[in-house]
C-alpha cells in the first residue's frame, strides 16, 4: 500500500472507532436492558408453547422468516461452493489407486479411533436437535456436530468411506436441499392451516419431548440442511487434497 | 460488571488484535481457534449457553477444517506451478 | 465503565478492518473479517445483557424470573453458523483465483488486469 493509501485509511479508521466509541455513549450503560419485546418473548414461551428454551422458541418460531433467510444464506454459500470447486476438480483427472495408496498409508489406530468416535457423534447430534426446544441446542449446533461425526473418519484416515460417501453424494445433496424446502414447508403448512406464514399450527403438549408445535420438525430440517452443507464442503476441499501426492 | 466479565472482555480484545498481528496463515489459524474460544466464553458469562455452543462447534470444527484445508490446496498449487515446464531448471522445491 | 463492552467490540471492528486494509495475503484477510463478525457477536449480547439476570432457559428456574434478552441471542446463534458458510465460500473463491492468478497477494491481484 502507498503511503497517500496508508495515511488515509488511518484517518479513516481513527475515525470509524472513535465515532463508535463516541456513539456507544448514548446507548443504555451495560446492564440496563429497556426494551419490552425481548421480556415478552422470554416470559410467554413456556405458557404459550410449552418449551423452555425461548431462544430456541424465538429463533424458530416468532421470528422463524428471519431464520429462513439465513438458511438460504447458508444454501447460496454452498451452491457457490460447489459451482467454484467442482470445475476445479473437473479439469484434473482423480485415480482411485492413488487414494488406496494413502488409505494404506494411515496407521491402524488413528482409523480405529476415527471410526470408534463417530457413532457417540451422531447420537449427540441427535440428541441435541431433537432436545432443542427444552435444553440448549437446536438445529444448528447440531448440524455442525453432526458434519464433525463425518469428519472424524476422515481424518482417521478411511479415505475409501469418505469416496463413497462422495459417490453417493446425491444422498447427502438430497438431505440438504430436504432440509432447506423443509423448512420453507412448515412456513407454507402454517400458511395453509392458519392463514399465517410461518403460523405454529401443531398441537403443543404440555411437557417432554413432543412440545412447541413445529418447533422440533423446524430443528430436524436445520440440522439436516447445515449437516449437508458443510459436509458438501468439507468433501469438496477434501477431495481436492487426495489427487496426487501427500505434502 | 463483575471482574469476570471484564477480565474476559479484555482477553477477547488482545486475543482478537493478536489474530490480526499475526502475519502467516497457519498460525492464524491456531489464534483464530484460541479467539472462538475465548469467545465462547465470553458468551458463556453473558448468560448465552446457546451461542457459546455454536461458537465452540463453529469455531472449532468447521472454520480451522476448512482454513486448513485450503491453505494445503493453495500450497499444492503453488507447487504444482513451479514444476512447470518452464522452470526445469530448478531442482527441487524448499 | 458500563460501556466497556462496546468499546470493545469497536475496537475488534476497528482491528479487523485494519488487518483487512493492509493485507498481503487473502487467507490472513479473510480470517481478519472472522474478527470483524466477532465484533458483531460481542455488540449483539452485550445490549441484551440484563445485570443479575439468568440464562432464558426455564428448564430448571421459575418462570417468572429474571432472564437476558432472548431475541438478539436467537439472531446471533443463526448468525455465527452461517457466517462459517460465507468463509467457505470465500476461501473457495481464494483458491480459484489462486489457480488463475498464481498469488494470494491482493495487490498483486489488482495489478494483474490483462
Amino acid at each position: 500500500m502507498t503511503r497517500g493509501r496508508s495515511v488515509t485509511a488511518l484517518i479513516g479508521l481513527v475515525l470509524l472507532v472513535g465515532g463508535l466509541a463516541w456513539g456507544a455513549t448514548g446507548l443504555y450503560g451495560f446492564g440496563h436492558y429497556h426494551a419490552s419485546y425481548g421480556r415478552i418473548v422470554a416470559h410467554a414461551s413456556v405458557p404459550d408453547r410449552s418449551a423452555t428454551n425461548s431462544v430456541v422458541v424465538t429463533a424458530f418460531d416468532y421470528r422463524a422468516f428471519d431464520t429462513l433467510g439465513e438458511e438460504f444464506i447458508l444454501f447460496v454459500s454452498v451452491v457457490g461452493v460447489l459451482v467454484l470447486l467442482r470445475r476445479l476438480r473437473g479439469e484434473s483427472g482423480r485415480d482411485e489407486e492413488n487414494v488406496a495408496e494413502e488409505d494404506r498409508r494411515a496407521s491402524e489406530s488413528t482409523r480405529w479411533i476415527g471410526l470408534a468416535a463417530a457413532g457417540p457423534l451422531v447420537v449427540v447430534t441427535v440428541y441435541i436437535v431433537v432436545h432443542g426446544q427444552l435444553t440448549p441446542g437446536g438445529g444448528f449446533q447440531g448440524g455442525v456436530i453432526l458434519m464433525s461425526a463425518i469428519a472424524f473418519v476422515a481424518v482417521g484416515g478411511e479415505s475409501m468411506v469418505l469416496l463413497r460417501l462422495r459417490r453417493t453424494s446425491r444422498w447427502v445433496e438430497m438431505a440438504e436441499s430436504a432440509g432447506a424446502a423443509g423448512f420453507a414447508m412448515i412456513g407454507f403448512g402454517g400458511l395453509i392451516a392458519a392463514g399465517v406464514f410461518f403460523q405454529n399450527f401443531l398441537p403443543k403438549g404440555t411437557s417432554g419431548l413432543l412440545t412447541g408445535g413445529v418447533i422440533p420438525l423446524a430443528n430436524i430440517a436445520v440440522g439436516l440442511e447445515v449437516g449437508g452443507a458443510l459436509l458438501m464442503v468439507i468433501a469438496e476441499l477434501f477431495d481436492q487434497r487426495l489427487r496426487g501426492r501427500r505434502l | 460488571m463483575n471482574g469476570l466479565l471484564a477480565v474476559l472482555l479484555t482477553l477477547v480484545g488482545a486475543v482478537g488484535t493478536l489474530t490480526v498481528a499475526i502475519r502467516e496463515p497457519v498460525r492464524q489459524t491456531i489464534a483464530a481457534g484460541f479467539l472462538s474460544l475465548v469467545l465462547a466464553l465470553l458468551f458463556f458469562a453473558l448468560q448465552a449457553p446457546d451461542v457459546a455452543l455454536s461458537e465452540i462447534v463453529v469455531g472449532s470444527i468447521a472454520v480451522p477444517g476448512m482454513l486448513l484445508l485450503a491453505i494445503a490446496k493453495i500450497r499444492e498449487q503453488e507447487q504444482s506451478a513451479d514444476h512447470e515446464p518452464g522452470e526445469a531448471d530448478r531442482g527441487g522445491d524448499e | 465503565m458500563s460501556v466497556y463492552p462496546y468499546i470493545v467490540a469497536a475496537w475488534l471492528l476497528g482491528a479487523g478492518l485494519y488487518g483487512v486494509m493492509s493485507s498481503r495475503n487473502y487467507v490472513h484477510l479473510i480470517i481478519c473479517l472472522t474478527v470483524m463478525q466477532a465484533s458483531t457477536y460481542v455488540l449483539l449480547l452485550s445490549v441484551g445483557y440484563v445485570s443479575h439476570g439468568k440464562a432464558p432457559i426455564f428448564a430448571d428456574i421459575p418462570t417468572n424470573s429474571t432472564v437476558v434478552d432472548p431475541v438478539v441471542q436467537a439472531l446471533t446463534l443463526t448468525d455465527v453458523v452461517v457466517e462459517a458458510t460465507v468463509v467457505a465460500l470465500l476461501l473457495a473463491l481464494v483458491v480459484q483465483a489462486n489457480k488463475r492468478f498464481n498469488t494470494v497477494d491482493p495487490d498483486a491481484m489488482t495489478r494483474m488486469r490483462e
